[in-house]
């Protein structure tokens, strides 16, 4: 009944609209108005031109100084500082380009609106203005480019020695994390060991597998250089960590890795946007399915004291799935049993 | 000289058909080989594709906008597409995104666009009697018709169509356990495609030779309209990098259908390890992109040739800078095969080959500016007369210009880490490429139609449509940059699964209350389109006082267009305002002994070889 309504209702004011459109033509017929240079309207649409560029500007700017917050997500990482402040150079410069341009646009449209009385100006070219702004435009670039490299080159230079590497790996629709443990290496891997369990596909004839443990949570020491090694096992997903200005593609088939400094841990990241609640988060920045929208990895940055103990606290991956033992070789037993150890075990 | 052989052959069938009038319904509107009905056909498929991709993008809009409401409404139309409690489908909805992405991609902004106008004006401008080879041209339609059917089967069948994203990343596309679109979907969009590229070769090769070979009297290059010379390097990039994407595209297939490796290595899915090792999906990026970012300019260089006329004409002034112009358009040709990895600056590909690619990619930037300037330039000191084609010119140059800016962010590899695959990336492309080159394709529809169907649109209607839709799509795309700024990742069914994408709700349903708005608008466009064929107004045989070929044609071409001879070219066609004319304008089939209170020094010179020319 409502629809029928809503569709009588649609029909009858689609009939009013066809009614005036047929009488305003009608009228456009006698009074001759389509043979003017614009169809009588010329006037109005320069004039429109000017009320859109003052009123989108106004918008514009009150929209991005009362907001600046929202947008502008504080910064956690080292390098984040410094393409961001790349970022924002950019936003200048073409911040001014972006506002000349478009006033001249827009005021040119306006003033040399059509006059039966004026002549265009016949100005075919000039090579020094075309000059002027072929090389104008070059030099900006160049200085974008030049800073961008330096800034590009930094962030993608290999990680330095003493980083934190921790593995991040992305499947439908989650990622895990796993770290080398005490002795400081990740455990080799093969996808074909993958199961309901083993979900990294840990390989246990390589001893560095034995004291690998994975938490539920990405932790991070304060101040100190991490390198992830991500990668994926059914198709791409992205490393995103929005905060910390890092993103990476994780790949079946081939290991990609991104190296940082965080420089907030949580609670400070608390303290400065007031949100007791606040949480560093990873997200998937690759279309990979059903579940993209909801890969969320909990990220929490340490004090380096706090995060040393964090990780003496966690149990191997080995201590917590026993019957993985069956896999390791008979010679390396004793040796998985006294790695796969963790503090509290042995406290025990 | 072969063109005038050709056209000599043409003559003669032109007076056969006057005396005879043979062919019937089905021959002259369905399997015609005239270009100007091959271009209608172009141009009415393309607007139909439109309505379905736009009408696409307003579901995942309400989504966006409103993630909190029902769809159940929606169920008459999607089936069990929305879910038991009255959502959308998370997997339907990347099935939208992916489906629009396409449609508007290929089927309305390159077929419907390069399509429709390289197809009616390269003839009528250049002064032909048709494409070189009509034959090839209907070809050319029809694969592209039967690539559109396959491609709208595909929305309908019980596994949903492609939904891996319009760029159809491997793995996820490659394997049906990843997602049920890259099923039967998938196998069909590959198909349509496939098609596709056949389609655009086809029609790329007429195009080309057309412009070489079948030019009239006197046109030589240098006085080629830009339009023509836009649409011969939009064809050029066609022919060069369609074959790359068929290329991926048949790998693809192999490694669906073959058990070949050439995108998959060491996969665990579904609770089993695939057999396939060795195969690298970086690969695909690669050639993905190859033609990829090729593609784009595919799509907006006849929209800057479809404006550079009509910012000329109805500035009635010279366009200005015509040679930096046809160099511009080649340097973004060339540059556009050599910038594509810049879509992969994240994707794990060796960082060097990104700074490589991040030099490359602003180095485009160059030849885009010249030709902004140069569009200002064109409109200072003119005499503009704001008919709807010119309004949506403007248009086009304000997108431009917003979206060719964001490039510089993006295109810095650095800056790019962060902005990637965020909603400031769906912004700039938007801009830049979708609005500009929809922009485009409008202002050429409402600049042709007298011409095409011999009858004027309504202006007051195209002032309505067109305010409605520059402000609508500002109010769309401009507060993405904030929203992509903020990190909001491109392709997310809904935000609420993160703290750090929490905000922005209102400015969401913003967005999509102004999309609602913008694409009813595009309602005003098709009925004033659809009404002015039959009811508008006749349209004089030069509406606009423009001085290309075209408009030397009778109010409704027929086949072979002109009736009688066809006219020679002696001037540039940009002889708007010429100090001393009459009027404000010189076509170009005038010559100069015709017009000495006008001509420029350098020209009197012209008069002696204009015997010659007739002659040639
Ligand atoms: C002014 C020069 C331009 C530069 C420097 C530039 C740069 C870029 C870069 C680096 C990306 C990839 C960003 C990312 O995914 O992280 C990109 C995306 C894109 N650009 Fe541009 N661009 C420019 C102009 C254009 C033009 C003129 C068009 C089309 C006519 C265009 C269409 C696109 C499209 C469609 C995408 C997104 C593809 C996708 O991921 O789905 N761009 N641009
Ligand atoms: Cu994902
Ligand atoms: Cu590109």
């Amino acid at each position: 009944m409502i629809g029928f309504s809503i569709a009588v209702g649609v029909f009858i004011i689609l009939a009013i609209l066809l009614l005036i459109f047929r009488l305003h033509t009608l009228v456009n017929v006698m009074k001759e108005s389509d043979k003017k240079a614009g169809g009588g309207f010329n006037k109005g649409n320069a004039f429109l031109f000017m009320v859109f560029l003052i009123g989108s500007f106004g918008l514009l700017f009150w929209y991005s100084v009362k907001n600046f917050h929202l947008y502008q997500l504080p910064i956690a990482s080292e390098h984040g500082v410094t393409t961001d402040r790349l970022f924002w150079i950019t936003m200048w410069i073409t911040g001014i380009v972006f506002i000349i341009t478009q006033v001249l646009l827009f005021y040119f449209s306006f003033k040399y609106r059509h006059d039966e009385n004026r002549r265009a100006l016949f100005f075919p070219d000039n090579n020094r203005l075309e000059l002027l702004w072929t090389i104008v435009p070059a030099i900006v670039l160049t200085i974008l480019v030049v800073y961008g490299l330096f800034v590009w080159n930094k962030v993608m230079a290999p990680a330095p020695k003493n980083a934190e590497v921790i593995e991040i790996m992305g499947y439908q629709f989650a990622w895990r994390v796993r770290y080398p443990g005490k002795d400081e290496v990740l455990g080799t891997h093969d996808y074909r060991k993958i199961d309901a369990t083993n979900e990294f596909g840990l390989d246990f004839t390589d001893r560095a597998a034995y004291d690998d443990f994975v938490p539920r949570e990405l932790h991070l020491p304060k101040g100190q250089p991490v390198e992830l090694k991500i990668r994926a096992r059914d198709v791409l997903h992205s490393v995103f960590a929005p905060h910390f200005r890092l993103k990476m593609d994780a790949v079946p088939g081939m290991p990609t890795r991104f190296w940082f400094i965080p420089t907030k841990s949580t609670a400070e990241m608390r303290e400065e946007t007031g949100n007791s609640e606040f949480n560093y988060e990873i997200a998937c920045t690759e279309v990979c399915g059903k579940g993209h929208f909801s890969m969320r990895l909990l990220v929490v940055v340490d004090e380096p004291a706090d995060y040393e103990k964090w990780k003496s606290e966690q149990q191997p991956w080995l201590s917590k799935n026993p019957e993985y033992m069956a896999q390791v070789p008979q010679d390396l037993k004793e040796l998985a049993m006294i790695k796969s150890q963790s503090e509290s075990t042995k406290l025990n | 000289m072969d063109s005038t052989v050709v056209n000599e052959h043409i003559d003669h069938a032109v007076e056969d058909h006057a005396h005879e009038h043979h062919g019937n319904f089905i021959t002259n509107y369905i399997f015609s080989t005239d270009h100007k009905i091959i271009a209608k056909q172009y141009l009415i498929t393309g607007i139909f594709w439109a309505i379905i991709g736009g009408g696409m993008s307003m579901i995942f809009r309400l989504q966006l906008g409103f993630p909190e409401a029902t769809m159940e409404w929606l169920r008459p139309l999607l089936g069990d597409w929305i879910t038991s409690t009255g959502k959308l489908d998370p997997e339907f909805y990347l099935a939208l995104v992916t489906m629009h992405g396409t449609i508007m991609v290929f089927f309305v902004l390159t077929a419907g666009l390069s399509g429709t106008f390289s197809n009616y004006l390269i003839p009528l401008q250049i002064g032909a009697r048709d494409m070189a080879s009509g034959f090839m041209n209907m070809l050319s339609y029809w694969f592209f018709f039967v690539s559109s059917v396959v491609m709208f089967i595909s929305i309908f069948i019980e596994t949903g169509p492609a939904s891996g994203g319009w760029v159809i990343y491997p793995p996820l596309s490659a394997l049906p356990q990843a997602i049920s679109g890259s099923g039967l979907g998938m196998t069909l969009w590959l198909v349509s495609i496939a098609l596709f590229i056949v389609s655009t070769l086809l029609g790329g090769i007429n195009y080309i030779t057309t412009i070489i070979n079948l030019r009239t009297k006197g046109m030589s290059f240098t006085k080629l309209p830009l339009t023509i010379w836009s649409f011969f390097f939009t064809a050029t990039i066609g022919l060069l990098s369609f074959p790359v994407l068929l290329g991926a595209a048949l790998l693809l297939i192999f490694d669906r259908s073959f058990g070949t490796s050439f995108y998959l290595s060491e996969i665990y899915i579904a609770g089993e390890a695939l057999p396939n090792m060795g195969g690298s999906p970086i690969l695909f990026q690669h050639l993905f992109w190859f033609l990829g970012h090729p593609e784009v300019y595919i799509v907006i260089m006849p929209a800057f040739g479809i404006t550079s006329e009509i910012i000329s004409t109805n500035s009635r002034k010279p366009i200005f800078g015509y040679k930096a112009m046809i160099i511009s358009l080649l340097g973004i040709t060339v540059l556009s095969f050599v910038v594509w990895a810049h879509h992969m600056f994240v994707s794990g590909m060796n960082p060097f080959l990104g700074s490589i690619f991040m030099l490359l990619t602003l180095i485009i930037a160059i030849p885009s500016a010249v030709k902004v300037f140069n569009y200002l330039t064109t409109l200072w000191k003119g005499n503009i007369i704001f008919t709807p084609a010119m309004l949506f010119s403007i248009g086009l140059v304000s997108f431009f210009i917003s979206g060719g800016l964001t490039g510089l962010f993006v295109g810095n590899s650095a800056v790019d880490i962060q902005l990637h695959d965020t909603y400031f990336i769906v912004a700039h492309f938007h801009l830049v490429m979708g609005s500009a080159a929809f922009f485009g394709m409008i202002a050429g529809v409402y600049h042709w139609f007298p011409k095409m169907f011999g009858r004027m649109m309504d202006n007051k209607l195209g002032y309505i449509h067109f305010w409605l839709s520059f402000v609508g799509i500002y109010m769309v795309f401009f507060p993405m940059h904030y929203i992509g700024i903020a990190g909001f990742p491109r392709r997310y069914y809904s935000f609420t699964n993160f703290d750090a994408f929490s905000t922005f709700v209102d400015l969401n349903a913003f967005v999509s209350i102004a999309a609602l708005i913008t694409f009813a608008a595009q309602f005003i466009f098709l009925f004033n389109f659809f009404y002015s064929i039959y009811r508008g107004k006749k349209a004089p045989e030069n509406p606009w006082n423009s001085n290309t070929l075209e408009w030397t044609t009778p109010r409704n071409p027929g086949h072979g267009n002109w009736p009688g001879e066809i006219p020679t070219v002696y001037r540039w066609p940009y002889d708007y305002s010429k100090p001393g004319a009459k009027e404000d304008f010189i076509p170009q089939n005038i010559p100069f002994s015709k017009t000495p209170e006008s001509n420029l020094p350098h020209e009197v010179k012209e008069i002696e070889k204009e015997k010659a020319v007739e002659k040639a």
